[in-house]
């Protein structure tokens, strides 16, 4: 008898090992990525007047909400940076983090359908939402620059950017890791426990309170920074504010630190998304 | 010819009841047992998937040790009743969902097309959900350009592709969803009952093209389906799935009527309950009994060669006086086509008079029918069709290939209609 070696190109098993990504099978999909990328950002104001204009509006409108609320009644200082841009710019980062969350919390729920029938990589999902939230993000952030050249040109505020705007792109790469480190954690864990969408949709309205946006960081007592540095959102928005304006509090240290936390968290989303892929359908 | 599917000792567990409270406990218990080195405290093993038992453990074996290969070329058909497994093993095959044991293995592609129209966004315009479905099913954006205008032609919506999904009919979303699948380009296509939707026309375009799928290109599919003529049109060779195993794997029709037959106590004997569930009777008079008969012998038969008469048999049971009463009796196919009618109304043109009592009633089938399974259907009314008595599939019975007179065998691998008809075939030049 011949022992017969035969090649197979696919396996279906039980279990796959922990912390397996199959990278090929995402790089075959990228289509399906961007078609999901372009549905998201496509339909999401579909049959609207204002259109895509609603992607300024809520920053607008928060923004000038906290100015009035934080920096004129309750006198919170923003490190003299003028208050819209102080705002804004922690709204725009914060925006991106919210709905990185929000939206892959019910990814599954909300796809069970398309899940239920079709196979691809299931990591895609959160992806797409990842992606289509940093070019959000994106957009959102000619909203800020706007608003940014506006103060250098026309008024004589001190608007400083300096040599960390060299950095931007790994605080984009920090957010996009930590967004969906977070996003495959919160889609796993929510098709089981649905209990985590609720506590997720007003803990992200909670968390914002943790993050430097309505008050700076330097109003937190040094020895107590760490705490909120542990949430790379943190270093994450002062860092941005810093390589922009000029002002608030930088540390390099802080920053490695964020890095590393969402690359623990990305490898922690990677264990339990694996763990719980395969069987998303028999509990959704 | 090469084994594309291997499939071995796939087994996949199911929890029964609500899932969703409990669970978090449920899983710290069983977290806590793997950590004892205790066996999971759920897992009641070895409960056979029968959903009219009601089992006393609150998880269920879907499936149960399937172990089947498939060659490629083939095309599988995959029936059993609702429940006995089958949506489960097309989910295991199309990797929606993982197997509690066991390995598959496959080479190519395996595309699945469970659903017509998967993903598709209503806000979206036909061409957009094209694109969007496409990908879902695996294609590549170059791929699915290169075969747009084909997709769009075999949907034909060519007017409608700028429109937004939501304002199409139902039809047109079917169409529209199915030209996309069908141009998959997937060495392996997973078909669930997707057929049974859009127009009488827009089927055939359908199972026309199945058929091209698999007859062109030797791509491999497997095919579930309830509707048995489409699988035995379409199919080489079946399966057949009950309580999550594997009942019987062999040739089409030997599979379909195996399925068919089930567990018919009253089709395998011949006797009729008095209590049988009947969906039309006036308690006038009922059936007791069948039995099918070689000319001149005795005892009852279930088989008969091919080219032979035989005799029916019937003992009915007169309840009230029936001055009108017709006898209907009819051969059928055992998913319900009748093909031979036959009543008394010519011998008894104003119906027959029946007082109290039981009669014998006896006649001939002298049609020729093709080998095959077949079933006898039976019919009582008065003569203005008011229905008195109807029994469905009342004895099944089986057409041998060979005959009496060994030159008169049926020779053909394939059988392609019911009833012979022997007459001579002339030939003249023109």
């Amino acid at each position: 008898m011949n022992e017969q070696i035969e090649k197979w190109d696919l396996e279906i098993k039980p279990k796959s090992s922990l912390f397996s990504i199959d990278i090929n099978e995402l790089i075959q999909h990228r289509d399906l990525i961007m078609m999901f990328v372009k549905r998201d950002f496509s339909t999401v104001y579909k049959q609207t007047i204002l259109g895509p204009l609603w992607f300024f509006i809520q920053p607008i409108f928060t923004t000038v909400m906290f100015t009035i609320v934080f920096a004129r009644i309750a006198n919170i200082g923003t490190d003299d940076i003028p208050p819209l841009l102080f705002y804004l710019s922690g709204i725009t980062i914060w925006n991106y983090f919210s709905d990185c969350l929000i939206n892959t919390s019910d990814t599954f729920v909300k796809n069970a359908n398309i899940f239920g029938k079709v196979y691809f990589p299931r990591l895609i999902v959160p992806i797409s939402v990842v992606i289509s939230n940093l070019m959000k993000f994106g957009v959102q952030m000619i909203l800020f620059l706007m608003a940014y050249f506006y103060y250098i040109i026309f008024t004589k505020t001190p608007v400083h950017p300096n040599s960390t705007l060299l950095l931007l792109p790994v605080l984009i790469f920090i957010m996009g890791v930590f967004g969906l480190g977070l996003g495959m954690i919160v889609s796993a864990l929510t098709t089981k426990y649905r209990d985590l969408k609720f506590l997720i949709t007003f803990g992200v309205q909670l968390l914002m309170y943790a993050v430097p946006i309505i008050y700076p960081l330097s109003y937190v007592s040094p020895k107590k920074r760490w705490i909120m540095e542990l949430n790379p959102m943190t270093s994450v928005i002062e860092t941005f504010k810093y390589s922009f304006i000029g002002k608030g509090t930088f540390s390099i240290n802080a920053l490695a630190i964020s890095f590393i936390a969402s690359i623990i968290i990305l490898l922690l989303g990677t264990l339990i998304f694996n763990k719980v892929e395969k069987r998303f359908m028999d509990t959704v | 010819m090469s084994t594309v599917i291997k499939v071995q000792d796939i087994s996949k567990l199911y929890q029964l009841g609500q899932i969703g409270s409990g669970t978090l406990s449920r899983d710290l218990n069983r977290w806590w047992a793997k950590v004892r080195g205790k066996e999971d405290p759920f897992l009641k093993v070895g409960e056979v998937n029968n959903r009219a038992v009601k089992g006393n453990s609150e998880f269920i074996w879907s499936l149960k040790d399937i172990n089947f290969e498939v060659q490629q070329g083939e095309v599988l058909g995959i029936i059993g009743k609702n429940g006995a497994g089958k949506s489960t093993l097309l989910k295991i095959l199309s990797r929606i969902t993982a197997p509690t044991t066991g390995v598959v293995n496959a080479k190519g592609r395996i595309a699945s097309l469970l659903e017509v129209g998967t993903g598709f966004h209503p806000d979206l315009t036909g061409k957009e959900n094209i694109y969007l479905n496409g990908a879902i099913l695996g294609m590549r954006k170059a791929e699915i350009k290169r075969k747009f205008d084909e997709i769009v032609d075999f949907a034909g919506v060519a007017r409608y592709v700028d429109t937004p999904v939501k304002r199409y009919s139902s039809g047109m979303m079917v169409r529209l969803g199915f030209a996309v699948a069908a141009y998959l380009e997937a060495e392996i296509l997973v078909v669930d009952e997707v057929l049974a939707v859009g127009d009488a026309e827009f089927q055939n375009k359908a199972v026309g093209k199945m058929h091209d799928i698999s007859s062109e290109g030797g791509r491999t599919v497997l095919f579930v389906s309830h509707n048995m003529s489409s699988v035995k049109s379409l199919c080489t060779r079946g399966m057949l799935l009950k309580h999550g195993g594997i009942d019987f794997m062999g040739d089409v029709s030997t599979t379909i009527d195996k399925y068919l037959t089930g567990d018919n106590d009253m089709a395998d004997s011949g006797i009729i309950p008095i209590d049988l569930p009947r969906e039309f009777w006036t308690g006038e008079a009922r059936y007791l009994k069948v039995a099918l008969k070689e000319i001149s012998k005795e005892e009852n038969k279930n088989e008969f060669y091919y080219r032979s008469s035989f005799i029916v048999e019937l003992e009915l049971e007169v309840l009230k006086e029936i001055n009108d009463a017709v006898i209907q009796i009819m051969v059928g196919t055992f998913d319900g086509v009748r093909i031979v009618y036959h009543d008394s109304s010519k011998e008894y043109p104003k119906g027959v008079k029946f007082k109290q009592g039981k009669y014998k009633i006896k006649t001939f089938i002298n049609e020729h029918m093709l080998p095959g399974s077949y079933s006898i259907y039976l019919g009582l009314t008065h003569t203005d069709r008011k229905t008195i008595e109807w029994i469905d599939r009342a004895y099944d019975f089986h057409i041998l290939r060979t005959s009496y007179n060994p030159d008169e065998h049926y020779r053909w691998r394939n059988v392609w209609g019911y009833v012979l008809n022997d007459e001579p075939i002339e030939i003249k030049a023109l």
